[in-house]
């Protein structure tokens, strides 16, 4: 059985020393051994970014793709193979702002598959500009005033677009993040897990510390109850979404796959791609 | 008798005019006779003035005719717009009820059939429809039994009732004719047809029956005009079949999907047109940049922006070629009737497998949404070849310690190996950044250097794709050869047959595969014609600079183009041919 070692590989990332996405990278490479996962059984599609290039420090298949399109991409994916395990991963720039449609109707559409953000808060890969995940006064290049856009709150938007998986972990916190991640890649649907992954070259607002001293862990919280929609909402609103561990999880809500009609277990690269002459002359009958 | 005649049916969207040339032509279908059946519509659901008109002949039709004979007219509307294409001995059936008025200036005859009452005495005013099949029916001497099994197909649902009162509608309508007549009019009786078994359908029903055949089970598209139908019919059909169509968020989705879709190893489809083709670009990219097999229907519509949505035009050639940024393996083909929408839509899946590059197949309004007779098509000439594709791991030589697969490994023929994910001692990358012969990425000038060559290197030679021109040369020396490309085949023909009748030696040339261009085929035809013309639904001549671009020869070639949202008709072609000819302008 492979370990998390089987799924590290030669490539020496060339992320900054500190950056919060090394741990990602573990954390995952961790949860995908302790699942009973094989290299060959998994892919990670990812965006443009530093974060993207995970799928190329991964010994699994990876797709590095284009910018804000890794989550069509491993949905499409997914489709055509659905004994894969898939998971797609970026930046926030990636999920929240080219490609922010994609996530909503991700989420909407519940193909199973999980997606990993590392929110930084900022653009690391073009050097520090504004990300919607920026808070209000954010300075950097591309806003030398401070940001004067509302900072989107990608869980509480999670969670009206119907999401049946919602998960924040933090960097620091490989053990918490590697069960989450867990989670999400054994639920049965779309799972979002958004780390907090510091940029420690462009982001010095929210650091390593000033995370340690805001992040609340919704595991020591008393009486929370992940399954309550409600509670999750209320949550992320009162602590501007500043909380690790699971927010909401709705085992209930069938993935994409499931509700497709005739959709097979059998997935569809493993099916007979050739119709016979009798199915064949029955759909020509129809124009005749 | 006659061999052909143009029977148009027009009233307000929405009131049936679709249905009403549908269960006409079907029965002319089953009864053998060549058909050609253009819409016009608006992009309005309900209202606005529509009109369906069918050719019908006992020879191949290819175009809509310059002139009609019967008229259908539900409204004056109809009247005022359509009469002018009738010749003199037309005629026009409208309904008694809004008290048709025929324009001054056309003879043709006018009969004011009480279409509504004769329905409602029937049974139900909606029957109007079929009492215009049956007075149509009458008036060109076809046996109303061939609507019998059309009637059943499309009614039997409802009940038996239903279809004998169909059927009345028709018989009753075609009575008043008659009585009006006498006998059948000589000069809109049809001869009798072969007889022999063909399909009706759209360009769009046969690629999307194209895609089902190649293997397609995944399609990922979002809606517009007038892509929509290939959609519809995969809808439908893939279910049957396992498979699935994903209305997805926009078209930078769909074709993002078609990529992971087709790297997981199925094969996948997206379908759309201008708006959504301009928004696939960067993905059709990534395709290209990491020889990733996907499929893209452009069905062609009025441009630019949103343009004349619901009108011909084939001004995308430019986008299809030249779009996505850098340097990319593409190919672009480009069928010219219906049978090869499906026979070309299997081509491009095996193509798009081999050459593991993004393939167009363009298409274009008139094309997609035309209807033609087709030959029965043939079961036997579905092939599939996945070219160098690798599902199992049997042997692949075990991988050692993170050693990876060479997915994009230099060969003579710059093609590689390509083996899909869940496979093992297959691992490697995928990037659209540069990357070494694992997929690794890579900045080294010598890797490069030898990636784009490998990349391009694959579509450096003839590729193979079957007739990448169609040719119709009865001529060594021509004094014209016509070129034109999808939907204009048929009008060309008919024009050049003109032209023929005065002593103008001409050829025909149809371009098939637009990238790589299929120079070697098209050089001998225009080196060998004293003149050249490029007839082409654009202003500015995409294709003519392709041509010229590729061939040279400038001084002959010269383009026609028509960009007001309609077909051209055969009348046009002769008549631009001819002056250009006449002229020496060319
Ligand atoms: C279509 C397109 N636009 C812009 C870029 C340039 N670009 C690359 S990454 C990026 C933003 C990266 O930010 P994020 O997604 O948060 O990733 P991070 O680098 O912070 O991990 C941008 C704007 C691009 N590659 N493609
Ligand atoms: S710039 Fe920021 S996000 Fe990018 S590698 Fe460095 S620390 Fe990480
Ligand atoms: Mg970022």
């Amino acid at each position: 059985m492979a370990t998390f070692k089987d799924f590290r590989n030669k490539v020496k990332p060339n992320w900054c020393p500190g950056c919060g996405d090394f741990s990602v990278l573990a954390a995952m490479q961790r949860a995908f051994a302790n699942l009973g996962n094989e290299p060959e059984d998994v892919a990670i599609v990812s965006g443009i970014g530093c974060s993207g290039r995970i799928s190329g420090y991964t010994n699994a298949y990876g797709f590095h793709g284009i910018h804000g399109r890794a989550l069509p991409i491993a949905q499409g994916l997914k489709l055509a193979n659905r004994d894969l395990t898939v998971v797609a991963a970026g930046g926030d720039g990636d999920g929240f702002a080219i490609g922010m449609s994609h996530t909503i109707h991700a989420i909407r559409r519940n193909v199973d598959i999980t997606y990993i953000v590392m929110d930084n808060q900022v653009y690391g890969l073009t050097k520090g500009q504004t990300s919607p995940r920026s808070e209000m006064g954010f300075k950097t290049k591309s806003t030398p005033k401070g940001s004067i856009e509302a900072t989107i709150a990608p869980l509480e938007m999670a969670l009206t677009a119907g999401a049946g998986f919602v998960a924040q972990a933090f960097s620091s916190d490989l053990k918490q993040m590697t069960h989450l991640i867990e989670e999400g890649l054994k639920h049965k649907g779309f799972s979002l897990i958004n780390v907090y992954s510091p940029c420690v070259t462009y982001n010095k607002i929210n650091t390593y510390d000033w995370f340690k001293e805001s992040l609340i862990s919704l595991d020591d919280v008393e009486g929370y109850d992940p399954t309550n929609r409600m509670m999750a909402m209320q949550k992320l609103m009162e602590s501007q979404g500043l909380v690790t561990g699971l927010i909401y999880q709705n085992k209930e809500r069938q993935s994409y796959e499931d509700l497709i009609a005739g959709f097979e277990e059998t997935p569809l690269v493993k099916q007979d791609m050739k119709i016979s002459q009798a199915n064949f002359d029955e759909l020509v009958a129809e124009f005749a | 008798m006659i061999k052909q005649l143009s029977w148009k049916v027009g009233g307000q969207q929405g009131e049936g005019i679709d249905s009403t040339g549908e269960i006409f032509s079907t029965a002319l279908n089953r009864l053998g006779y060549h058909l050609y059946g253009y819409r016009h519509f608006s992009s309005r659901i309900k209202g606005g003035h529509s009109n369906t008109k069918i050719r019908i002949s006992t020879q191949p039709v290819g175009a809509v005719s310059d002139d009609l004979d019967v008229l259908v007219a539900f409204d004056q509307e109809t009247i005022d717009l359509n009469a002018h294409e009738l010749h003199d001995k037309g005629v026009i059936l409208a309904d008694e009820k809004f008290n048709p008025k025929v324009p001054d200036d056309i003879s043709a005859r006018l009969f004011s059939v009480p279409f509504i009452k004769i329905a409602q005495e029937v049974g139900l005013a909606q029957m109007k429809n079929m009492v215009a099949v049956g007075a149509s029916s009458s008036l060109l001497g076809l046996p109303l039994e061939a609507f019998q099994s059309v009637i059943e197909e499309k009614f039997s649902r409802k009940g038996q009732q239903v279809v004998e009162k169909n059927m009345q509608a028709i018989k009753e309508g075609a009575d008043f004719i008659l009585k009006e007549t006498g006998e059948p009019l000589a000069e809109l009786t049809l001869e009798p047809s072969d007889g022999k078994k063909r399909l009706y359908m759209i360009g769009n029903d046969a690629i999307a029956l194209g895609a089902v055949a190649a293997g397609v089970r995944l399609m990922a598209a979002y809606p517009i005009t007038p892509s929509s139908e290939i959609m519809e019919y995969l809808i439908k059909t893939l279910p049957k079949f396992g498979g699935t169509v994903v209305q997805t968020e926009d078209e930078m989705a769909a074709i993002s999907m078609v990529i992971g879709a087709n790297y997981g190893g199925i094969r996948s489809l997206t379908a759309s047109a201008g708006p959504g083709l301009s928004l696939m670009t960067e993905a059709i990219g990534l395709a290209g940049m990491t020889e990733t097999p996907a499929v893209i229907v452009d069905t062609q519509r009025g441009g630019p922006s949103t343009g004349l949505p619901t009108k011909q035009e084939q001004s995308d050639l430019n986008a299809m070629i030249y779009s996505t940024h850098g340097e990319i393996p593409k190919i672009v083909i480009a069928p010219s009737t219906v049978e090869e929408c499906f026979y070309d839509t299997i081509q491009a899946f095996n193509l798009a497998d081999k050459y593991q590059c993004p393939v167009i197949i363009v298409s274009d309004l008139a094309l997609s949404l035309g209807k033609q007779s087709v030959e029965p098509l043939d079961y036997n000439r579905i092939q599939i070849d996945r070219g160098r594709l690798i599902t199992e791991a049997d042997g692949l030589k075990e991988l050692a310690n993170s050693e990876l697969f060479k997915r994009y490994e230099l060969t003579e023929d710059g093609i590689s190996q390509r083996v899909i994910p869940g496979v093992k001692n297959g691992l490697h990358h995928v990037t659209g950044v540069e990357h070494d012969q694992v997929g690794r990425p890579s900045e080294n000038p010598l890797n490069r250097k030898q990636m784009m060559e490998k990349r391009l290197q694959k579509l450096a030679g003839p590729i193979d794709f079957q007739d990448p021109v169609f040719i119709d040369a009865k001529h060594e020396e021509a004094d014209l050869l016509i070129v034109g490309i999808n939907s204009t085949r048929g009008v060309i023909q008919e024009g050049m047959e003109r032209l023929e009748k005065d002593g103008i030696k001409v050829n025909h040339l149809h371009i098939r595969q637009v990238l790589p261009f299929p120079t070697e085929q098209v050089e001998p035809l225009v080196a060998k014609a004293k003149k050249v013309i490029v007839v082409e639904n654009n202003a500015t001549g995409q294709l003519t600079n392709q041509l010229r671009l590729h061939v040279g020869m400038l001084e002959k070639i010269k383009h026609v183009g028509k960009y007001d949202g309609n077909p051209f008709l055969p009348a046009e072609i002769y008549h631009e041919c001819k002056e250009l000819f006449a002229h020496g302008h060319v």
